[in-house]
C-alpha cells in the first residue's frame, strides 16, 4: 500500500477506534438515564404523605404505605454502625498510626478480598450467629450485624486513607506537648481528620443501605411496626422485593415509589459525601 | 501546674498512667485492626460447620450431581455452579468490552471538561442498588427483551443449540445481562484507574513515532496496561459470581441445567436467596450452607486473584491500589 | 556582621507582662549579654552521645553541656545532625523507627533515657518549636495556646485565662490577637502563626524550650519579633536553638556549638566561637567558606 493510503487506512481506523470508544461510553451510562426516568415516571405519582406515614395494608388490598420500611432501614443503618464505625475507625488509626509497613499491606489485603464477597454470605453468617440459636433469632440485631460486617473493611480503608493525609508535624507537636500518644492521636490527629472520616461512614451506609440479601433471612422483614429490636423489621429493600415479585399490581407500583425514597437516600448520603469533601479547608 | 520544677516532673502516677492509657489503646487499635483476619475465620468456620452435615452426607459427588429434589432430600450443585458460571461469562462478555473501551475513551479521547461529570455518572451508577437493578429489569427490560431482542436472536442465532428453545423473558441470557449492567461501573473504574497509571512516557515515546491516537492506545498503552485491565475483568468476574438480588429477580429460579439461553436457570447465590427461609428440613438448610461455602470459595479465590493482579500493575508508581 | 556585643536598638522595650513566673531566685546577670553562671546541674548534661538511625550513625560522640537560663545555638551546614541532636534532647528522635542512641543525656541531673522515665513527661518540661508553624487545625488561637494544659488535666478556668493572656505576652502576640481569641489558629499570618506555636509551647511551663531553626520560615520582621522574644524569655527559661542562620546565632546566643558530619566539632561562648575560634573548620565555616 502506497504511504499516502497507508496513512488514510491508518486515520480512518483511528477515527473508527473514536467512534467504538464513544459507543462504549454511551452504553454505559445510558442505563442511568434509563433507571431514573423509569423510577419517577413510576414510581413518583405514588410519593404521598400517606406513603410515608401508611403501614402495608393487608395482601391484596389497594393503600397503604412504607412508613416502617424506612424507620427500618433507618434502625438497621445505625446498628450497623455501632458495629462497623468504632472497629473500622479503631482499625483505620492502628494501619495509619502503629502498622509496620507488612502488617498493613496484609490487612489491606484482606480488607480488600472481604469487600468482594457476595453479601448474602454475610446474611448467612449473621443467620448462623443469631437466627439459628434463637439469640433472639429473625432480628433487627441480625439484620444490623449483618450489615455492621460489611461496613467494617469499608470504614477500615477509607479513615486509614484520610489519617494518613494528616501531616506529621501535627503529630509532633502534640507529642512535644507531653502529650501520651494515644491523647495525641484522639484529641489532635482524630479531629482534624474528621470530616474525611465521616465521609467514609457515610459512603459505607450509603453502600449497605441498599443492600437485601443479607437481610433475607435476618431481619426477615415486617409488615407491622418494629416493637424491639428482637424482632423481626422491615427494611426498604426488602419491601422493594417483596412486593416486585408479588402478582399485586398495587403492590407493583408501590415497589417502584419504594425504590425511588430507596434511590432518594442513598443519592441523598452520596451528595453529602460531595458536598463535605468539596468545603474549602 | 505551678511552676516549680517539682510539681512540673509529675509524680509517678502520671508516668504510669500514660503508659496504661497508651497500652489500651495500642492494644484496641490492634483488635480491631485483626478482626480483618478474625472476620474472614469467621465467615469461612460458620459455613464450614453449618454444611457439615451435608458435606458427611453427599461428600465431593454433591459438586457434580445435578439432581434437586428437597422433596426427595437428593442433592446436587451442578445445576447452580453451572448457572452460575454462564451467568457470569455471559456478564463479562457483554462488560468487559464496554467497560474497557469506555476507559480508554476517559483516560485518553474525551474532552477535558466532560471527564468528571461521566465520572460521576459512572459511580452514581455503582451505588444503585441490585434490588432496584432488578425491579427494572423485571417491569421494563425484560417485557423489552422477550418481544424485541430476543426474537432477533433466535432468528438470527438460532441455527445454534442454545439460542433455540421457548422465550419466557425470564432466563439465563435475561440474567447475564442485567448483571452485565451492574458490573460496568467497577470494571470500569478499575480499567480507568490502570490506565491512568500507565506512565506518560510511553504516550510520548509512540506520539513520537507519529502514531495515531489509536494507534498509541493500543501500542504504548494498552499493552502496558494488559495484566491491570485484566485484573480489573477478574474483579468484575468476582461481582458477578455473587450478585444475588437482581439475578434471583430474572433468572426463574429453574434448579435446572438450562439447555437453552432463553431458559430459566439458577445461580449460587440466587437459590440460596430464594430457599434459606424456606428450608423444610436440616439437610436441606445445611446443603444450602454448603453451596454458600462453594460460592465463597470460588469468590475468594478470584477476589485474591484480582487483588494481586491489580497491585502488581501499580507497584512501581503507586503503592495504593 | 553585626557584633553580638553591641546593644541592640530596641533592647529598652520590653513587652509588658502579668505576672512574672515565680522562678526560684537567681543572682541577676550583671549585664544583660554576658550570662553569670547558675548554681544548680546543667540543664543538660550530654556525655559521649550516638545516634544511629537504621544503620546509619547520624552523631559521634557528642559532649556538651547547656548551662540553665542562657541562649545555646547549634550552627552548622545541612545534614551535619544539628536536628537529630535537638531531638535527643527531648526524646523525639525515637519517633523514627529503627533510631537508638549510646551515651547518657542528664537534664537538670536527672537521666533522661532511664527505664523508669516515661518520654511523655520528659517533653512536658522540655517544650519545642518546629520549623515550619503547626497550630492545631481545629483549634482557635485561645485552643491552641491551652491545649497543651487541658489536655493534660488542667481545668480551673481562671488558671486557664490568666496562662492564656501570659503566654500570649511573652510570644509578644497578646497586643495582636486579644480581641479574636476566637478565631482559628490557621487564620494567623506564617510569623503569627510560629509566634503563637511558641505560646502553645510556653503555656506548660516548660523549664527548656528547644527550637527548631524556627525562623527559616519566616520574613525578617516576624524573625525579629521572635529573636526579641527569645531574648525575653532566657531570662527564665533556658533555650537551646538550632539554626543554619550564623547572623541569627551570633545575634541571640550566649553559647554557640558547632556541628559538623555528625561531630560537635566546637563548643563555646558566642563570641569565641565567632571571634576567634579554636578549630580551623569552625573558622572556615563562620567566615563562610563553605556550609
Amino acid at each position: 500500500m502506497s504511504v499516502a493510503a497507508n496513512h488514510r487506512y491508518r486515520k480512518f481506523k483511528n477515527g473508527l477506534m473514536n467512534t467504538l470508544a464513544i459507543v462504549c461510553a454511551l452504553l454505559v451510562i445510558s442505563p442511568l438515564g434509563f433507571i431514573l426516568f423509569y423510577l419517577i415516571r413510576q414510581g413518583a405519582s405514588s410519593i404521598n404523605w400517606a406513603f410515608f406515614t401508611n403501614l402495608p395494608a393487608p395482601v391484596g388490598q389497594v393503600g397503604g404505605g412504607m412508613a416502617n420500611a424506612i424507620v427500618g432501614t433507618i434502625e438497621l443503618l445505625l446498628l450497623a454502625s455501632t458495629v462497623g464505625v468504632p472497629i473500622g475507625v479503631l482499625g483505620g488509626i492502628y494501619l495509619s498510626e502503629y502498622g509496620g509497613e507488612r502488617m498493613n499491606d496484609w490487612i489491606r489485603f484482606w480488607a480488600d478480598v472481604l469487600n468482594g464477597i457476595p453479601s448474602i454470605v454475610w446474611g448467612i453468617v449473621a443467620y448462623a450467629l443469631i437466627v439459628l440459636p434463637k439469640l433472639p433469632g429473625f432480628s433487627a440485631y441480625a439484620g444490623g450485624l449483618a450489615l455492621g460486617f460489611m461496613m467494617i473493611p469499608l470504614v477500615l480503608r477509607t479513615t486509614e486513607e484520610v489519617l494518613v493525609l494528616v501531616p506529621r508535624s501535627y503529630r509532633e507537636a502534640a507529642l512535644a506537648l507531653g502529650l501520651p500518644q494515644w491523647k495525641a492521636i484522639t484529641r489532635i490527629v482524630l479531629p482534624t481528620a474528621l470530616k474525611g472520616i465521616i465521609t467514609g461512614v457515610l459512603l459505607a451506609m450509603a453502600r449497605v443501605a441498599g443492600e437485601t440479601a443479607p437481610l433475607l433471612f435476618t431481619a426477615f422483614g415486617n409488615s407491622y411496626w418494629n416493637r424491639s429490636l428482637s424482632q423481626p423489621v422491615a427494611a426498604l429493600p426488602l419491601q422493594i422485593f417483596n412486593y416486585a415479585i408479588s402478582p399485586y399490581d398495587d403492590w407493583h407500583r408501590q415497589a417502584w415509589a419504594g425504590a425511588l425514597v430507596l434511590v432518594g437516600l442513598i443519592f441523598c448520603l452520596s451528595l453529602s459525601v460531595r458536598f463535605l469533601s468539596r468545603e474549602k479547608r | 501546674m505551678s511552676t516549680t520544677v517539682a510539681s512540673v516532673s509529675a509524680p509517678a502516677e502520671l508516668e504510669r498512667g500514660s503508659r496504661l492509657g497508651n497500652r489500651i489503646f495500642y492494644l484496641l487499635c490492634l483488635a480491631a485492626a485483626l478482626s480483618i483476619g478474625v472476620l474472614l475465620v469467621l465467615v469461612a468456620y460458620q459455613l464450614y460447620e453449618g454444611s457439615h452435615l451435608a458435606m458427611k452426607q453427599f461428600g465431593w459427588s454433591f459438586l457434580v450431581h445435578s439432581t434437586w429434589d428437597p422433596v426427595n432430600e437428593e442433592f446436587g450443585a451442578l445445576p447452580f455452579i453451572f448457572g452460575t458460571f454462564v451467568t457470569s461469562a455471559i456478564a463479562l462478555l457483554i462488560a468487559v468490552p464496554l467497560s474497557v473501551g469506555t476507559a480508554i475513551y476517559l483516560t485518553d479521547l474525551a474532552p477535558l471538561w466532560l471527564r468528571q461529570p461521566l465520572v460521576s455518572v459512572i459511580e452514581m451508577l455503582a451505588s444503585v442498588p441490585s434490588v432496584i437493578w432488578g425491579l427494572w429489569a423485571v417491569f421494563v427490560l425484560i417485557p423489552w427483551l422477550r418481544v424485541g431482542l430476543f426474537p432477533l436472536l433466535q432468528k438470527w442465532l438460532g441455527f445454534l443449540p442454545f439460542f433455540r428453545g421457548p422465550i419466557y423473558g425470564i432466563g439465563i441470557l435475561t440474567a447475564g445481562i442485567i448483571v452485565a449492567i451492574m458490573i460496568l461501573p467497577i470494571v470500569t473504574s478499575v480499567s480507568r484507574e490502570v490506565l491512568r497509571s500507565v506512565p506518560n512516557l510511553q504516550r510520548e515515546a509512540a506520539y513520537g513515532l507519529g502514531a495515531t491516537r489509536w494507534e498509541v492506545t493500543r501500542i504504548a498503552v494498552l499493552s502496558y496496561a494488559r495484566r491491570g485491565i485484566f485484573g480489573a475483568a477478574v474483579l468484575g468476574l468476582g461481582r458477578a459470581l455473587g450478585e444475588t438480588m437482581a439475578v434471583t429477580m430474572v433468572i426463574g429460579n429453574n434448579p435446572e441445567i438450562a439447555r437453552s439461553l432463553f431458559a430459566p436457570g439458577s445461580t449460587l447465590a440466587s437459590v440460596i436467596a430464594n430457599e434459606f427461609t424456606e428450608a423444610n428440613s436440616n439437610m436441606h438448610l445445611s446443603v444450602l450452607f454448603e453451596l454458600g461455602l462453594v460460592l465463597l470459595g470460588l469468590t475468594i479465590i478470584i477476589n485474591i486473584v484480582a487483588q494481586f493482579m491489580i497491585r502488581a500493575i501499580s507497584s512501581p508508581e503507586t503503592r495504593r491500589a | 556582621m553585626h557584633h553580638p556585643m553591641t546593644p541592640r536598638m530596641n533592647e529598652e522595650i520590653k513587652p509588658t507582662r502579668l505576672n512574672p513566673p515565680a522562678r526560684a531566685a537567681q543572682p541577676s546577670a550583671a549585664s544583660p549579654s554576658a550570662p553569670a553562671v547558675p548554681a544548680g546541674p546543667p540543664a543538660f548534661d550530654v556525655k559521649n552521645l550516638c545516634v544511629w538511625y537504621g544503620a546509619q550513625q547520624t552523631l559521634h560522640d557528642v559532649t556538651l553541656q547547656v548551662p540553665t537560663r542562657s541562649v545555646t545555638s547549634i550552627i552548622g551546614p545541612s545534614g551535619c545532625g544539628k536536628s537529630t541532636f535537638l531531638r535527643t534532647l527531648n526524646r523525639m528522635h525515637e519517633l523514627v523507627p529503627g533510631a537508638r542512641h549510646s551515651g547518657e543525656i542528664l537534664m537538670l541531673g536527672q537521666n533522661l533515657y532511664s527505664p523508669e522515665v516515661d518520654a511523655t513527661v520528659v517533653r512536658r518540661r522540655v517544650g519545642m518549636v518546629f520549623q515550619k508553624s503547626n497550630p492545631f487545625p481545629t483549634m482557635s488561637i485561645a485552643e491552641n495556646v491551652l491545649v497543651g494544659l487541658r489536655l493534660n488535666g488542667l481545668n480551673d478556668k481562671a488558671l486557664l485565662r490568666q496562662r492564656l493572656e501570659e503566654s500570649l505576652r511573652m510570644a509578644a502576640l497578646w497586643d495582636e490577637v486579644k480581641d479574636h481569641l476566637g478565631r482559628p489558629g490557621t487564620s494567623l499570618s506564617g510569623g503569627q502563626q510560629q509566634r503563637l506555636c511558641i505560646a502553645r509551647a510556653l503555656a506548660v511551663k516548660p523549664e527548656i524550650i528547644l527550637m527548631d531553626e524556627p525562623c527559616s520560615a519566616l520574613d525578617p520582621i516576624a524573625t525579629s519579633k521572635v529573636e526579641e522574644l527569645i531574648h525575653e524569655i532566657k531570662k527564665d527559661y533556658t533555650v537551646v536553638i538550632v539554626t543554619h542562620n550564623m547572623q541569627q546565632a551570633a545575634r541571640c546566643s550566649d553559647r554557640t556549638a558547632f556541628f559538623y558530619m555528625g561531630k560537635l566539632i566546637e563548643f563555646d561562648e558566642t563570641r569565641t566561637i565567632f571571634m576567634n575560634p579554636a578549630n580551623p573548620q569552625t573558622e572556615a565555616y563562620v567566615s563562610g567558606r563553605f556550609g
